[in-house]
């Protein structure tokens, strides 16, 4: 029955309070086999509480998940056996080697010996990581945890795969070799759920679902997203972003401001604005070195949908 | 499931072999522990303050007092006019022995019968009550073989037995000897099991907790019952361990003679380390950090020990505080350790309280298998 499933996760209606905070709240959507859906939202979103009640750690108030078949509330042990989870931390047994953990979570799924060998092998490659087989775990560098945690999380061959900021503190090297990982899971199948917090991370993912205060804002692909911002995305290079930023909030037209390293992304209603918004900068003396229309990123549609949601609530 | 199980046992038996400092928390403490009791428990007492009454007023009674007095061992604090004052000076701490020379204490000795000397002791301090009473007997039985010699030269006629016994009014104790030090080995031995096991067990489970190894074992297929058994079956073996190796110690460096069967002992000690683990696993459910453990083992394992009659008999305690040494599992045990050590006692005598320690080692585990639980979520 669960070998034609189209839907590897289907998540419908779910729900958590904690007392009179409602953490999550009527979530639903659902990830297809060899998918990668985000999970993006500020802190406090609910991204690790939707999380922990898929791996069912956690018990919803309401709702139905069922993976790859199985419904996880009726039948959670069943369920256990096709999913991983790393938390935002992964949990090592830091007096273990590397070789040790990753034989343990294997035991613990009942993998036979020469099956988890090979796929170790293959995974701790992939993380350039076969020189610190016999390491301790405790030993490794954070990146490196991060990634032993991912071997261990796979060593089952899991069906769904969920990961919550696993790449939060890792070094960008460690980054990429994580990524690559995740793409080569995709031919095999694995649905994977990640939430981050690095918005560039995001783009990489097949779909992304949008999280604020519990509620799902907005789920679709990334450049459809980026589609329905409405107006234009401008960046503007200055030696002063701060006194920028002042500068053009509030101005007719601009949506929102968001300083970016060495400049700011204003969210325009139209590109037409450019020249308005150049003269209001030269007038408040503040210098210009470049001033362009750019596609939106992530974060930029993430602010722009969120100010236009607040702006909603408050007409 | 077994499988499950016994990965969890290896992979905890190959922590606990990486582990240096536990390793060494495992062995040495208690081998020290063990070897302090041992010999705090035979320290010399001189000077137990003690009131006399001769309500015989012979010259034997007052030869046998006067060799009381002069013994460095005692010291005469008060001289009671009756009964009803010895019992106030013994209660009330101002003296810890209590000598009383009954009427007619010398007439039985002319005639060479067995003369009884009443003793009451202060049982707050057994360790120097059980001492003080060790030397009444000894002063008590050379002043009976001096005077049976005395007698026997007098009328030409030998006596077989000795001539004064010393009658304690209140007996708390197995140890036929007054041997202190037999009396405490055995009681050393469960107290010290309880502490390391509990310690053990709760840190281990804490740790997981702490680490985040655990709700990432959680999302694993265990259950959580295999995952408790996985973790709590390694100490149930060390405990086992550490109960043997300290009894060793007890028998042949302190050459305690065991009388009993290994077996009815070695039973008695499974059940106890049921309740131990439970305890341990209760801790563990309650406290997130291993700081936090640590405080509670200090709060549970304190008044269990205090309450256990290790070093204060129960039967001396407030009404109140009895009845809550009967939901402690080491007064259980101690008196089963106590029980095959010194008397040789089998389980046909010792069955009430292996009953009642199964009981409360699964009550207690079935209570901290929900509570643990119901603490993941
Ligand atoms: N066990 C709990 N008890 C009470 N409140 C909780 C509990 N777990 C989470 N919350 C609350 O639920 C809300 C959602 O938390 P959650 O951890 O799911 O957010 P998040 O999106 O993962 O945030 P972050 O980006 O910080 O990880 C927060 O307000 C949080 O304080
Ligand atoms: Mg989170």
């Amino acid at each position: 029955m669960s070998a034609c499933a189209a839907v590897a996760i289907e998540v419908d209606g779910l729900e958590k309070r904690f007392g009179a905070l409602t953490a999550v709240a009527g979530l639903s959507f659902s990830v297809r086999p060899g998918e990668i859906f985000g999970l993006v939202g500020p802190d406090g979103a609910g991204k690790t509480t939707a999380m922990r009640m898929l791996a069912s750690v956690m018990r919803p108030d309401a709702g139905r998940i069922v993976i790859d078949g199985i419904d996880v509330l009726a039948s959670p042990e069943q369920a256990k056996s096709h999913i991983s989870y790393m938390p935002q931390r992964f949990g090592l047994y830091e007096d273990l080697t590397v070789d040790e953990n990753i034989r343990f979570y294997a035991d613990l799924f009942d993998v036979p010996a020469r099956v988890w060998q090979a796929r170790a092998e293959k995974l701790l490659a992939a993380a350039d990581m076969t020189p610190f087989r016999r390491r301790l775990a405790g030993q490794l560098s954070g990146g490196m945890k991060q990634k032993l945690g991912l071997a261990c999380s796979l060593v089952h061959t899991p069906k769904v795969l969920l990961l919550d900021e696993p790449t939060t503190g890792v070094d960008p090297l460690s980054r990429r070799e994580f990524w690559q990982i995740l793409y080569s899971l995709r031919s095999e199948g694995v649905a994977m759920l990640i939430s981050t917090a690095y918005l560039d991370e995001a783009e990489r993912c097949d779909r992304i679902a949008m999280l604020n205060a519990g509620t799902m804002m907005y789920c679709d692909t990334p450049a459809a997203l980026k589609e329905r911002m409405p107006g234009a995305m401008l960046e503007i290079i200055t030696p002063d972003p701060r006194a920028a930023h002042d500068a053009v909030r509030g101005l007719p037209g601009v949506r929102g401001v968001l300083m970016v390293g060495t400049g700011i992304h204003v969210h325009v209603d139209s590109g037409e604005r450019r020249t308005q918004i150049a003269a209001a900068l030269t007038a408040a003396g503040i210098g210009i070195e470049s001033l362009e229309e750019v596609a939106p990123s992530i974060e930029d549609l993430f602010l722009a949908l969120l100010e236009q949601d607040g702006a909603g609530e408050g007409g | 499931m077994f499988q499950r199980i016994i990965q969890l046992l290896l992979k905890e038996f190959l922590q606990l072999r990486r582990d240096r400092s536990a390793r060494f928390r495992l062995l040495i403490p208690p081998i020290v522990q063990m070897l302090l009791f041992g010999y705090a428990a035979t320290f010399e007492v001189f000077n137990v303050a003690t009131v006399m009454l001769d309500q015989d007023h012979t010259q034997e009674s007052r030869a046998l007092v006067d060799s009381f007095v002069h013994s460095s061992r005692f010291e005469l604090v008060a001289v009671a006019d009756d009964r009803r004052q010895v019992q106030a000076a013994v209660e009330s701490s101002k003296a810890q022995l209590g000598i009383v020379v009954p009427p007619g204490f010398a007439e039985l000795l002319r005639k060479g019968q067995s003369a009884p000397l009443q003793v009451l002791v202060d049982g707050t301090n057994s360790n120097t009550a059980l001492i003080a009473l060790g030397y009444a007997g000894q002063i008590s039985g050379a002043f009976g073989q001096t005077y049976a010699q005395d007698l026997a030269q007098r009328t030409g006629r030998a006596l077989g037995r000795p001539l004064v016994s010393v009658k304690l009014e209140e007996r708390y104790w197995y140890n036929p000897n007054l041997n202190s030090r037999w009396f405490f080995v055995p009681g050393v031995i469960g107290t010290l099991t309880l502490i390391t096991i509990v310690n053990l067990t709760a840190f281990a489970i804490v740790r997981e907790r702490e680490v985040g190894t655990l709700e990432q074992i959680l999302v694993t297929p265990i259950r959580p019952v295999e995952f408790i058994i996985g973790k709590t079956l390694p100490f149930f073996f060390i405990g086992l361990l550490e109960v043997s190796i300290v009894t060793a110690v007890g028998m042949w460096w302190f050459r305690v003679p065991f009388e009993g069967n290994l077996l009815v002992l070695l039973f008695g000690t499974c059940l106890f380390l049921i309740s131990v683990l439970a305890i341990g696993l209760l801790i563990s459910t309650l406290c997130k950090t291993q700081q936090q453990a640590f405080a509670s083992n200090f709060f549970i394992l304190n008044p269990m020990f205090i309450l256990s009659g290790f070093s204060f008999p129960i039967a001396t305690m407030p009404q109140a505080l009895q009845w809550i040494t009967y939901v402690d599992p080491l007064r259980y045990f101690l008196i089963i350790i106590r029980a095959t050590y010194l008397k040789g006692v089998g389980i046909d005598i010792l069955w009430p309280q292996m009953a009642t320690l199964a009981a409360l080692g699964f009550g207690l585990f079935g209570v901290a298998i929900l509570r643990f639980s119901k603490s993941l979520d």
